[in-house]
C-alpha cells in the first residue's frame, strides 16, 4: 500500500464525470427504500427483493466495475501509468494499492448505502440490513479483485465485466442453475443468508461453496494483477 | 557518469520485427536517436525504460538489467512521448508526488529544485490540464529530473512544440548533458538532432543503420548522390554543360525537365548557376527530387 499512489488514484476517480454515476446509483437505492418505507410496503420480503435485485444485482457489480477497472484501466490506456511505474516501487504494491482504493470506493458508495437502505426499510429486524451489508462487502471485495485483474489483462475490461455481470450473472445464471455456482452475486447472497434470519433471503449456493470461492477469486485476482503488472508492456507509438 | 548498453537487442510482435539485432552504447552527453516514423525508436526507448521486454538480447544501465528491475529507476528519468500527465493535479503536486514515490528524503525541496531547473516555478500551482504543450513537456521533464538521475530518456520531446518552446527545451537538454548526464532523445527530424546532439544513433526499419559523430554522418548524407529536377530555357544545352562538370554523374532529358544526379552536392550547387549564366540559359526551376528523410536514410543503409 502506497499512500501517494492511493491519493492520486482517489483524486483521479473522484475528479471525473464518473463520480456522478458513483452517486447516482446509491442515491436511487436510498430513494427507493425511502419510498417503500413511506408507502408502508417496507416489509422483509420487499426489502429483500430490493436489496437482492437492485442492490446486489445492479448497484454493486456496476460500482465495482467502475471502481475496479477505473483505478487502473484508463491509466494503462493513456500511458499515465508510466509515471508510477518508473519509480523504485515493486509493481504488486502498485496494483494492491489500486485494489484497496477500489474496495474503499465500493464500500463508501455501495456497501454503506445498502446498509442504510436496509435500516430505512426494516430497521435492525432479523439482521437483514447487517446481512446484506456483509454480503455486499464480501461480494464487492471479490468483484473489485476480478475487475482489477481484467483491467490489467485487457483493454476491453469494461465490456468483459459488463458481460459477466449482466449476461452471466443476471441472465445465464437465472436459467442455468449450474452457472449460479460461479456467480459472485450468489456468493454475496449466500453470506447475507448466513447472517440474517429473514426467510425471504434464499441462497442458491451453499456457504461452504461460496466462502472458499470468494476467497479464491479475491486472492487470485489481486495476485494476478500484481504479477501481470510486473511484466506489463506499454507499447510505443511506432 | 552512467552508461546505457544494448546488446544484440531484438523485439518482435508475432511475425512483425520491430527492432532487429541492435547493439549500442550510450554514454554521457546528448545522444540523438534518429529514424523515420515507425523505425522502432519508441520500441527501443520503451525497452530502455523497462516497459517492454526485449524478445532477445539485453538492455542494461551500468551493468544492471532494466527489465523487471524497478530499482534501476533510481538511475533513470523517463519523459514519455504521450502528453497526458495527471491533468487534474497542479504542476507542483505532480512533481512532489513523483519525488515522494522516489522516497526522497526531502521531496518538497527536490520538487522545487526540479521545477526551478525547467523554469516552471511560477506556473507550478496551475493544474496541468491548463498548461500549454511546452509547459507540459517541461513539467514532465521536472518529474523525470526530481531524483537527479544520471540517465535521462526523452521520447520525441519536441513533438508539437512551437519554435520558442523548442529552443528552450534544447537549452535545457544541453544543460543536463553539461552536468555530466547521459541524455538520449528520439526524433525523426534531422535538424533537431543536428542542433542538439554530437553523437547520433540512426535506426531504420528496426535496424541500427549508423552510429557516431553527427558531422561525419551528416557528411555521408550530403556527399551522397543527390537527384535534382531542373527546368530551364534550354534543357538540352544545359544538360551538355552540366555533364561536362565532374560534380554531375548523370543527366536525363525528360518531358518534365532535366533529371540530374549530382555526386558533389556543394560543387553542383555552385556550378549550376555559373554554367547557366555562361551558356546564357535561364533557370526556371531547381528542385531536389529525393530530399525526404526516408531517402537519406535508405542511402545511409546502403552505404
Amino acid at each position: 500500500m502506497n499512500p501517494v499512489i492511493a491519493s492520486i488514484t482517489f483524486r483521479a476517480m473522484l475528479s471525473k464525470r464518473r463520480i456522478l454515476l458513483l452517486f447516482l446509483l446509491p442515491a436511487l437505492l436510498l430513494m427507493l427504500s425511502i419510498g417503500l418505507r413511506a408507502s408502508g410496503h417496507a416489509d422483509l420480503d420487499n426489502a429483500t427483493m430490493l436489496l437482492t435485485q437492485f442492490g446486489l444485482g445492479a448497484l454493486l457489480p456496476l460500482l465495482a466495475l467502475l471502481a475496479g477497472t477505473g483505478v487502473i484501466g484508463p491509466e494503462i490506456d493513456d500511458g499515465q501509468i508510466m509515471y508510477i511505474m518508473t519509480k523504485p516501487i515493486a509493481r504488486p504494491v502498485i496494483s494492491t494499492t489500486k485494489y484497496v482504493v477500489s474496495v474503499v470506493l465500493v464500500v463508501a458508495f455501495g456497501v454503506v448505502p445498502m446498509f442504510v437502505a436496509g435500516v430505512i426499510m426494516t430497521g435492525m429486524t432479523a439482521g437483514l440490513a447487517t446481512g446484506f451489508a456483509l454480503g455486499a462487502l464480501v461480494a464487492g471485495v471479490a468483484y473489485c479483485a476480478l475487475f482489477l485483474a481484467i483491467a490489467v489483462l485487457s483493454r476491453f475490461a469494461v465490456t468483459i465485466g459488463l458481460i459477466y455481470a449482466l449476461v452471466w450473472e443476471n441472465l445465464i445464471a437465472r436459467y442455468a442453475p449450474g452457472a449460479k455456482t460461479l456467480s459472485i452475486r450468489q456468493w454475496g447472497i449466500s453470506v447475507a443468508d448466513m447472517v440474517t434470519n429473514a426467510t425471504a433471503v434464499k441462497a442458491d449456493v451453499a456457504s461452504s461453496t461460496a466462502v472458499p470461492l470468494l476467497i479464491v477469486v479475491t486472492v487470485a485476482g489481486v495476485a494476478y494483477a500484481g504479477w501481470k503488472l510486473r511484466t506489463l508492456s506499454v507499447t510505443g507509438t511506432d | 557518469m552512467s552508461e546505457l548498453v544494448l546488446r544484440d537487442v531484438s523485439r518482435w510482435y508475432g511475425n512483425v520485427v520491430a527492432v532487429n539485432g541492435v547493439s549500442m552504447t550510450i554514454g554521457p552527453g546528448v545522444t540523438g536517436l534518429l529514424g523515420p516514423n515507425g523505425a522502432g525508436k519508441s520500441t527501443l526507448i520503451h525497452m530502455m525504460g523497462g516497459f517492454l521486454a526485449p524478445s532477445s538480447g539485453q538492455v542494461t544501465v551500468d551493468g544492471q538489467r532494466i527489465w523487471k528491475n524497478p530499482s534501476v529507476y533510481r538511475q533513470i528519468g523517463l519523459v514519455p512521448e504521450r502528453e497526458t500527465a495527471y491533468d487534474f493535479l497542479t504542476g507542483r503536486q505532480f512533481v512532489r508526488a513523483m519525488a515522494k514515490l522516489h522516497r526522497l528524503p526531502n521531496p518538497e525541496a527536490a520538487a522545487e529544485r526540479a521545477l526551478a531547473m525547467v523554469e516552471m516555478v511560477a506556473p507550478a500551482d496551475r493544474i496541468i490540464g491548463n498548461y500549454s504543450k511546452g509547459m507540459k513537456q517541461r513539467v514532465k521533464m521536472a518529474s523525470a529530473l526530481v531524483h537527479d538521475p544520471p540517465v535521462l530518456l526523452l521520447d520525441e520531446p519536441f513533438n508539437g512544440m512551437d519554435p520558442r518552446q523548442r529552443l528552450h527545451l534544447m537549452d535545457l537538454i544541453r544543460k543536463m548533458a553539461a552536468e555530466g548526464r547521459t541524455v538520449l532523445f528520439s526524433s525523426h527530424i534531422l535538424e533537431e538532432v543536428e542542433r542538439l546532439a554530437h553523437h547520433i544513433e540512426v535506426v531504420i526499419a528496426g535496424r541500427h543503420a549508423a552510429s557516431g559523430d553527427f558531422r561525419a554522418i551528416r557528411r555521408l548524407m550530403t556527399d551522397r548522390p543527390h537527384m535534382f529536377v531542373v527546368r530551364s530555357s534550354d534543357d538540352r544545352r544545359l544538360a551538355a554543360a552540366l555533364i561536362a562538370d565532374p560534380s554531375t554523374r548523370g543527366v536525363e532529358l525528360t518531358s518534365g525537365g532535366l533529371e540530374v544526379e549530382a555526386v558533389d552536392f556543394r560543387r553542383f550547387s555552385l556550378v549550376l548557376p555559373q554554367v547557366a549564366r555562361q551558356a546564357d540559359i535561364r533557370l526556371w526551376e531547381v528542385a531536389p527530387a529525393d530530399e525526404s528523410l526516408e531517402s537519406v536514410f535508405s542511402y545511409l543503409v546502403a552505404s
